[in-house]
C-alpha cells in the first residue's frame, strides 16, 4: 500500500474541526458529559479513549480481512472489550485515584460509539496504518473537545485547573464567586450545545436542514 | 418490600440513567425525533435491561467475584478482571436470542422493535446499569428491581424528551443551533428539572 501524506493528514486532522465525532457524528456523547467537570478526569478519559480507538482500529484492521461478516460485530466486540480491560488495569495500577472518580465510564468505552462506529466505518475497509491514524485523528477530536469542556467546566466551577487554585474563590477568603451550575452533570449539555453552535456558525456546512 | 419500592424510585427518578448519569446518550438523541419510535426503543430498553441485569448478577456471585469459584474447588480464584467482557458478551448474545424469540413467537412485537434491538447492544445504558449493579454490590432481588426501574426510567425520560422535540418542530431555532445544538440544550434543561427528584426517599 503507497503511503500518501496528504491523506493520511487529512484522516487524522479532519475529524478534530471539520468532522468531529462529538459534534457532527454523535457519537460517543455518554462519556464526553459525565467525567468533565475536573480537567483531570476528562484528561485521562481522553487518553484512555484514543489509546483504545486507535489500537481497535489498528488490530481490526489487520484481521479485516479473515473476519466472516456475519459475526462482525461480535469480533469487534471481543477486540474493543479486551483493550479496555488493559486501559483498565493499568489505571487501576498506576492511577488508582483516577480511575475510582472515573468509576463505570472506563468499562463504558466499550460501548461507546466511535470505537464501534470506527470500526465498523473506517478500519473493516482501510490497511491497518491509515486506520491507526484514523483512530488517533477521531481520538484527539473527542479529547478536544473533553478538554475545552473540562477546562470551563473546573475553572469556572471551582476555580481552579488540575487542582491548582487559579480564580481564588469566595469560600477560601479569595474573591470568585464560584458557579455551582457547572459542577452539575446537565451544565455539560448546555457547553456541548454552545459549542456546536459556535463551531456551526463558523463551519457553515455542518449546519443542518430544517426538519 | 419497602427497601426495594424505595430502589425502585430511586432508579426511576433520582438516579435516572439518563439525565442523572448521562448514560445511553448516543441513541438517546439520535432516535427521539418521533415519540412513536421512542415509545418502541424505550419498551425494549425496558425488557433487556430487566433480563441482562439480573443475568450478569448471577455471573457475578457466581463466577467472577473473589472466591466464588469455591463451589468448583477453587477457592483463591478472582477472576473479577474478566468482568467487562462477560457482561458485553451477555448483553450481546441476550440481545441475539430475544430478537429470534420475539420474532418466531411475537412476530407483530418484532416489527415494531426489530431495528431497535440491535442498537441496544451498544447503549451504555444497558451496560452502564450492570457496571453499576456490580459497583454497588446489589444482590439478586435488588438487581431485577434495579434492572427494571432503571430502564423504565430511560424509557421514560426518552419518550419525555420525543415529545419535546416533536412540538419544537415548530420553533425558530437560530441556524447553528438547528438539530442536535438545541437538542443537547434541551436535554440540559430536563436533566435540571430531573434533578429536582434529588432528596426524595420512601
Amino acid at each position: 500500500m503507497a503511503f500518501d501524506t496528504q491523506e493520511a493528514k487529512s484522516v487524522l486532522f479532519s475529524p478534530i474541526f471539520n468532522n468531529n465525532p462529538i459534534a457532527l457524528q454523535v457519537l460517543g456523547i455518554c462519556s464526553a458529559l459525565a467525567v468533565t467537570s475536573k480537567l483531570e478526569t476528562a484528561l485521562v478519559m481522553s487518553l484512555a479513549l484514543t489509546t483504545v480507538v486507535a489500537l481497535s482500529n489498528f488490530l481490526i484492521s489487520m484481521i479485516r480481512n479473515q473476519i466472516p461478516s456475519s459475526i462482525r460485530i461480535i469480533v469487534q466486540m471481543t477486540i474493543i472489550a479486551s483493550l479496555v480491560i488493559l486501559v483498565d488495569q493499568v489505571l487501576k495500577a498506576y492511577a488508582y485515584e483516577v480511575s475510582k472518580q472515573l468509576s463505570v465510564f472506563v468499562g463504558l468505552i466499550i460501548t461507546n460509539c466511535i470505537v464501534m462506529g470506527r470500526a465498523e466505518a473506517y478500519a473493516m475497509k482501510n490497511g491497518p496504518v491509515m486506520s491507526f491514524l484514523d483512530g488517533l485523528g477521531n481520538g484527539l477530536g473527542y479529547s478536544v473537545l473533553l478538554i475545552v469542556v473540562g477546562i470551563i467546566r473546573e475553572l469556572f466551577g471551582s476555580g481552579e485547573l488540575l487542582g491548582y487554585t487559579i480564580l481564588p474563590s469566595t469560600a477560601n477568603g479569595g474573591w470568585y464567586e464560584t458557579n455551582g451550575m457547572l459542577v452539575l452533570p446537565a451544565s455539560s449539555f448546555f457547553i456541548i450545545g454552545f459549542l456546536i453552535w459556535a463551531l456551526r456558525t463558523w463551519k457553515k456546512d455542518q449546519v443542518e436542514d430544517n426538519e | 418490600m419497602e427497601h426495594y419500592l424505595s430502589l425502585f424510585i430511586r432508579s426511576v427518578f433520582v438516579e435516572n440513567m439518563a439525565l442523572a448519569f448521562l448514560l445511553g446518550m448516543c441513541t438517546f438523541l439520535a432516535v427521539s425525533k418521533k415519540v412513536q419510535t421512542a415509545i418502541g426503543l424505550g419498551i425494549a430498553v425496558i425488557i433487556v435491561q430487566t433480563i441482562t441485569v439480573p443475568v450478569n448478577n448471577l455471573l457475578v456471585h457466581n463466577l467472577l467475584a473473589d472466591g466464588a469459584l469455591a463451589w468448583a474447588g477453587f477457592p483463591d480464584a478472582d477472576l473479577s478482571f474478566l468482568g467487562l467482557i462477560v457482561y458485553i458478551g451477555v448483553i450481546a448474545a441476550l440481545v441475539q436470542i430475544l430478537e429470534m424469540t420475539l420474532d418466531k413467537f411475537f412476530p407483530a412485537l418484532y416489527q415494531s422493535l426489530g431495528i431497535f434491538l440491535p442498537l441496544i447492544t451498544v447503549n451504555c445504558a444497558i451496560m452502564g446499569g450492570s457496571l453499576f449493579m456490580v459497583e454497588r454490590d446489589y444482590n439478586f432481588p435488588e438487581s431485577v428491581v434495579f434492572g427494571l426501574g432503571s430502564g423504565f426510567g430511560w424509557a421514560l425520560a426518552i419518550a419525555a424528551l420525543a415529545g419535546i422535540r416533536e412540538k419544537m418542530k415548530y420553533s425558530d431555532v437560530p441556524d447553528g443551533l438547528r438539530g442536535l445544538g438545541i437538542t443537547f440544550i434541551t436535554v440540559g434543561l430536563m436533566a435540571i428539572g430531573f434533578m429536582s427528584f434529588s432528596g426524595i426517599k420512601l
